[in-house]
């Protein structure tokens, strides 16, 4: 919202106080203004720890409820509520991983957005509710009605399976559904603007207006910025060194880049999002298999470029879509690829091994500009984990990325954003934005003790925690487990370990390098064999941390420490499986896994 | 003495338990690669040293990583001496688990591994010790394995004097439960204070170096051994040694306190008597070495600084017996016999050159397959020189084709060796060796290609120099015993050395110092031309430049290798 656009009427201020707002505003610079939105948004989150806030009128709170690990989902609850709230209603936006479960059947309207996890499993944070929902406890929810927004990727199997999970139970449950469940690709944007427009339409007749609405209980954190993923910061990059030895056959780098006086702000768990152009080669390569010189005009959205700036800076080249896929194969009329498309599950692993430079080069067909533009969907940025903490390193941001790089027929083929940074020079401009993980936090409390589990490049946001604690001059005991897979060439950030093993700052390292014996061992291993220490650090009340792989790793490691419990803690198979849930439950046991 | 501050090795000794250290708490931490400081020392009398690839530190130091560590380990042969089989279990450990793909041959008759990481340690030991063959004592301040000429042509004498070096190692290994423990997994011993009775907890100041020389030939450069064994035949049988002491190259750049030094001639023993004079002279520099300070703790220096008459006296005292007067030998050729050679008891042996020692293959020499693949065939033994090459020994007439056969085929007769390449030795350096200052082994073959040109120019190619280069002044090739003797300063930089003997018996002197490769050619076509123009019938070219005076001869070290 733009200053001079606000009025009393859109928020919660008076006219004399938005005047004396804008007054004041006036006098500021951006910096300025960025480190009094942070000054308030604290000083807010004070007051609501130490003062009740007067209660809303009898009119019912527009319940906002989000689940997601990348972001997403949040960014599109935060609008809703904000929408909401610019129209008078009381709004109580929370992630379902804060949200007390028993509170469900005071609920009048709900609104969920929730993405899906792998094979249609539910995201850390929605594990709970989305539990709950399932069990004998759950209460008849005749009195509520709701809305379920279902973030996915149709390239897998389980399609935007937790969103209709919601939506079914709920509707078991007796509520009654304001619209249908919306099921939103990758390519969301348009999809979830319209349906925040519709839910509130929909929720109009059955709230009134409040001139007292409640704050959003929105963490104040990180989001000090006006910088965000719609608006993201020009930073210039420092640093793009190799960590990785010279036989190794990965490619990781260490990014530093320069947030300089941005006055971004992050914390040690968040993720930058990475705004990146496409290769020039690939452009220029997919240019030539489609015989188009690159100088067509084409429309993107309600703006006319050039088909290569559209290629360069505003589609998305290296990752496939289900749909792309389906609608080349009819425009080249390949039989193979007709084939593919019956099959959910090659079609995926098809789009796991291939570009679409590839596929356009495999299965040829003449288009034009503007109906090849019209099938690719709008460039993405990534995200990462930030393994830096400010604490230490100020005004930078550091990460730690993998090149993602694979052949084919003699051509290499890249990653857009990890070939993006992994080639970038001093100096060179990037588009980056912070991406909050709230549910990827160091304890609290400095003196409770850190099992950090993160193989590969999952071990960025610890050396983030390990600067932080170490800055922060915290007394709790610090645990790594760190598996790649050569000792000599892939242990990353080696020395950096080393020194804080020195210093005593790192109780305990441990490694599995998975290719330097005959066994392929793992992090899972590690944890096996530490399994009577883990068990007692656990008891002594310490936090488990996990980043990295989902589809393997999380699991393997879950499930090590299932029987972790199981054999150290004497308990059953399911009681091993509910005490990890409880540590989730009590944010003892977090993941930041993808 | 008692008031002096000891040297750091030596309370590193004391407080090893008998040299186990925390070898064992280092092997099993994952985080690196290398062992603590003070392990460092202790592994060496396991047969092994760390080291990294210094080509890799800065660009490893910018990625993050801990330099590249892995370790060189060799193997204790006394002698040289091994079976077809050994080799091939030899040859399939540096396969599987050495990351240099090599086997090199070193100056002291036996090979050593390069670029074994930490966790393949253990494995490599036991599979050594699986076919009788280990590491103990190849380092550290302990009798190092035991040199004895390899060239069995005179077969019975060589025999017999094979078995006393086998036997001076044998009995001189320190008695230390440490490796067995620690490597094969044996139970740990109860320990007493007997159980080192000669070396005692302290071992001794500094290594110790034996060779046993059977005259003419001195390939084993008996001189520049602490202790060395000169063999004396009568009718063909072994009957005694002439016996010298005090030899040894390792000094250090800038300190004229230490310097290399042959060895004084002690006098004749009988071989019934060889085991009480090594165990003597051993003992007293375990008690009279210099302990303070380690520049200075050979057993050179304690001879200097004892006086020799001293010395020797003691010497007779503890082994209980007087020497004789030295009996006459002549002191021969320092290189080896290449190609075929026929012994008296009609077997044939094979010696092949091996540039550096070093058993690789690269295409056109597959060095390592062509010995592999000979020691699936052969029926005698290999023979490793102190010249760094092989002998194939052993040989019946019959099968001599199909030997000779497999080493052409896999390249060993690529090129044809110059007299001079045929003498000319180099140590390892550079990557590896944390001594080394300059190239050795990696610059040394494209350095004699030049020496080659020069001998060439001049017209002096039959003539053999013997040519030694080492990347620090430590001395592993013996290159102040050399006739051009080269010493790393500094990365392309080298002490130029001239005026050693041909035969080793005596030390050269620094001609110039610090210069580069265009200057040290330039000298040698200067002194080459003299010596083509000026020498003597058959005079050497070490024997030239100390007689017209370019440099002077060396005669006691201690006075007159400086200045």
């Amino acid at each position: 919202m733009l200053l001079k656009e606000l009025s009393a009427l859109a928020s919660p201020l008076s006219q004399g106080q938005v005047e004396k707002l804008k007054q004041l505003t006036a006098q500021l610079t951006p910096v300025q203004q960025a480190w009094v939105s942070g000054y308030l948004a604290a000083n807010a989150n004070q007051a609501n720890a130490d003062v009740n806030l007067p209660q809303a009128d009898s009119s019912p709170t527009l319940t906002i409820l989000y689940g997601s690990q990348t972001g997403n989902g949040h960014g599109i609850a935060q609008s809703l509520a904000e929408k909401a709230q610019s129209q008078g209603y009381a709004v109580n936006l929370s992630s379902m991983g804060d949200y007390n479960v028993r509170q469900l059947k005071q609920e009048s309207l709900l609104l969920l957005v929730v993405s899906t996890h792998g094979e249609g499993e539910a995201p850390d944070d929605a594990i709970e509710l989305h539990q709950f929902l399932a069990s004998k406890r759950a209460p008849k929810l005749e009195q509520l009605h709701f809305s379920v927004l279902a973030l996915g990727d149709s390239s897998y199997e389980f399609f935007c399976q937790t969103g209709k999970d919601f939506d079914q139970r709920l509707r078991a449950l007796g509520a009654n559904a304001l619209t249908e469940l919306i099921e939103c690709d990758v390519d969301y944007e348009e999809q979830a603007q319209q349906w925040q427009t519709q839910v509130i339409d929909a929720v109009k007749p059955l709230l009134q207006t409040s001139s007292a609405s409640v704050v959003p209980i929105s963490q104040a954190q990180s989001a000090t910025s006006q910088y965000s993923k719609q608006a993201p910061y020009t930073a210039e990059i420092l640093v793009s060194q190799k960590l990785t030895g010279r036989d190794s056959d990965r490619d990781v780098r260490h990014v530093e880049i320069d947030l300089a006086d941005s006055g971004i702000q992050y914390q040690v768990g968040d993720a930058l999002g990475i705004w990146f152009s496409n290769n020039p080669q690939l452009v220029n390569e997919v240019l030539t298999s489609l015989s188009l010189s690159g100088d067509e005009q084409v429309q993107v959205k309600n703006a006319s470029m050039t088909l290569r700036d559209a290629l360069l800076n505003v589609k998305e080249l290296t990752q496939l879509y289900p749909g792309f896929i389906e609608q080349w194969a009819q425009l080249s009329a390949d039989n193979n690829l007709l084939a593919l498309i019956e099959d959910k599950v090659q079609t995926r692993q098809f789009m796991l091994k291939h570009q679409v430079v590839d596929l356009i080069q495999s299965s040829p067909a003449s288009t034009t500009a503007q109906a090849f533009v019209d099938l690719l969907r709008p460039l993405t940025p990534r995200l990462y984990s930030i393994a830096s903490s400010q604490a230490e390193v100020d005004t930078e941001v550091h990460l730690t990325v993998a090149l993602v790089e694979d052949e084919r027929q003699g051509q290499a083929r890249f990653g857009g954003a990890s070939h993006f940074l992994a080639s970038a020079t001093e100096g060179q401009q990037v588009k980056v934005y912070v991406e909050p993980n709230k549910h990827f936090r160091l304890p609290e409390n400095p003196d409770t003790d850190v099992i950090m589990i993160g193989p590969g490049t999952g071990v960025a946001p610890f050396r983030a925690f390990m600067q932080q604690r170490s800055v922060d001059g915290a007394s709790g005991n610090n645990w790594l487990f760190f598996g790649n897979p050569h000792f000599e060439q892939d242990f990353l950030y080696q020395t950096e370990w080393q020194q804080y093993l020195k210093n005593g700052e790192l109780n305990q390292l441990d490694v599995a390098f998975s290719r330097d014996q005959a066994d392929k061992v793992y992090v899972q291993h590690r944890i096996t064999e530490q399994g009577a220490q883990i068990w007692q650090w656990l008891q002594d009340g310490a936090h488990l941390y996990i980043c990295g792989d989902a589809e393997r790793m999380a699991k393997d490691v879950h499930q090590a420490l299932i029987d972790v419990a199981q054999l150290h803690g004497a308990l059953s198979a399911d009681d091993a499986a509910a005490y990890l849930d409880t540590l989730r439950a009590d944010k003892r046991y977090q993941k930041d896994v993808y | 003495m008692s008031e002096q501050k000891l040297a750091v090795n030596e309370y590193l000794k004391t407080d090893s338990d008998f040299l186990r250290g925390t070898i064992k708490e280092g092997l099993a931490t994952q985080v690196t690669g290398s062992f603590c400081e003070g392990d460092q020392q202790l592994i060496k009398f396991h047969g092994f040293y760390q080291q990294d690839d210094r080509d890799l530190r800065n660009e490893r130091k910018a990625q993050k990583l801990e330099p590249l560590h892995s370790f060189m380990l060799r193997a204790r042969v006394p002698g040289g001496v091994c079976t077809p089989q050994q080799w091939l279990d030899v040859d399939r450990i540096s396969s599987t688990l050495t990351t240099s793909n090599s086997i090199r041959l070193t100056t002291r008759q036996t090979f050593q591994y390069h670029g074994i990481p930490k966790r393949n340690l253990k494995t490599l030991i036991q599979g050594l010790d699986q076919t009788a063959l280990d590491s103990i004592a190849a380092c550290g301040d302990v009798n190092r394995n035991v040199m004895c000429n390899p060239n069995p042509v005179q077969s019975q004498l060589h025999q017999q004097a094979y078995q006393v070096a086998k036997e001076l190692s044998d009995h001189l290994l320190p008695h230390t439960h440490a490796y067995a423990e620690i490597w094969l997994d044996k139970d740990k011993l109860v320990d007493t204070q007997t159980r080192e009775p000669v070396y005692g907890h302290t071992y001794l100041p500094r290594k110790f170096k034996m060779a046993v020389a059977v005259p003419p030939d001195n390939d084993v450069d008996v001189y520049t051994n602490d202790l060395g064994l000169i063999a004396i035949a009568q009718d063909g049988e072994l009957v005694g040694f002439n016996l010298t002491a005090g030899g040894g190259m390792g000094s250090t750049h800038g300190d004229v306190e230490t310097f290399p030094r042959l060895a004084d001639n002690l006098g004749f023993i009988y071989t019934k008597d060889v085991i009480k004079f090594a165990e003597a002279i051993m003992k007293i520099q375990r008690d009279w070495g210099n302990r303070v300070n380690r520049r200075r703790a050979r057993l050179k220096y304690t001879i200097v600084d004892n006086g020799f008459d001293k010395f020797k006296a003691e010497v007779e005292s503890r082994a209980g017996v007087k020497f004789e007067p030295m009996r006459e030998a002549v002191i021969g050729d320092r290189g080896d016999r290449y190609g075929w050679v026929e012994g008296i008891d009609g077997k044939w042996h094979l010696t092949l050159y091996i540039e550096s020692g070093r058993i690789k293959d690269v295409e056109g020499k597959m060095l390592q397959t062509g010995l592999r693949e000979i020691a699936k065939v052969h029926k005698g033994d290999f023979r490793m020189t102190s010249n760094q090459n092989m002998i194939i020994a052993g040989v019946d007439a019959a099968d001599k084709d199909q030997i000779e056969g497999l080493a052409r085929q896999h390249g060993f007769f690529g090129k044809v060796i110059s007299q001079t390449r045929g003498h000319s030795i180099a140590c390892v350096a550079l990557p590896t060796c944390p001594l080394a200052m300059a190239e050795a082994e990696r610059y040394f073959p494209d350095f004699i290609d030049h020496v080659d040109r020069l001998q060439q120019k001049h017209g002096i190619a039959e003539q053999a120099i013997v040519v030694r280069m080492t990347g620090c002044p430590n001395g592993c090739a013996r290159p102040f015993a050399a006739e051009i003797g080269l010493v790393g300063k500094a990365p392309g930089r080298y002490n130029l050395y001239l005026g050693a003997s041909f035969e080793g018996t005596r030390l050269n002197k620094m001609h110039k110092e610090n210069i580069q490769e265009a200057e040290i050619l330039s000298e040698l076509d200067q002194l080459f031309e003299q010596y083509a123009q000026q020498r003597n019938a058959g005079e050497t070219f070490g024997n030239f430049t100390v007689r017209t005076g370019i440099v002077k001869a060396v005669h006691d070290a201690a006075k007159d290798f400086h200045g």
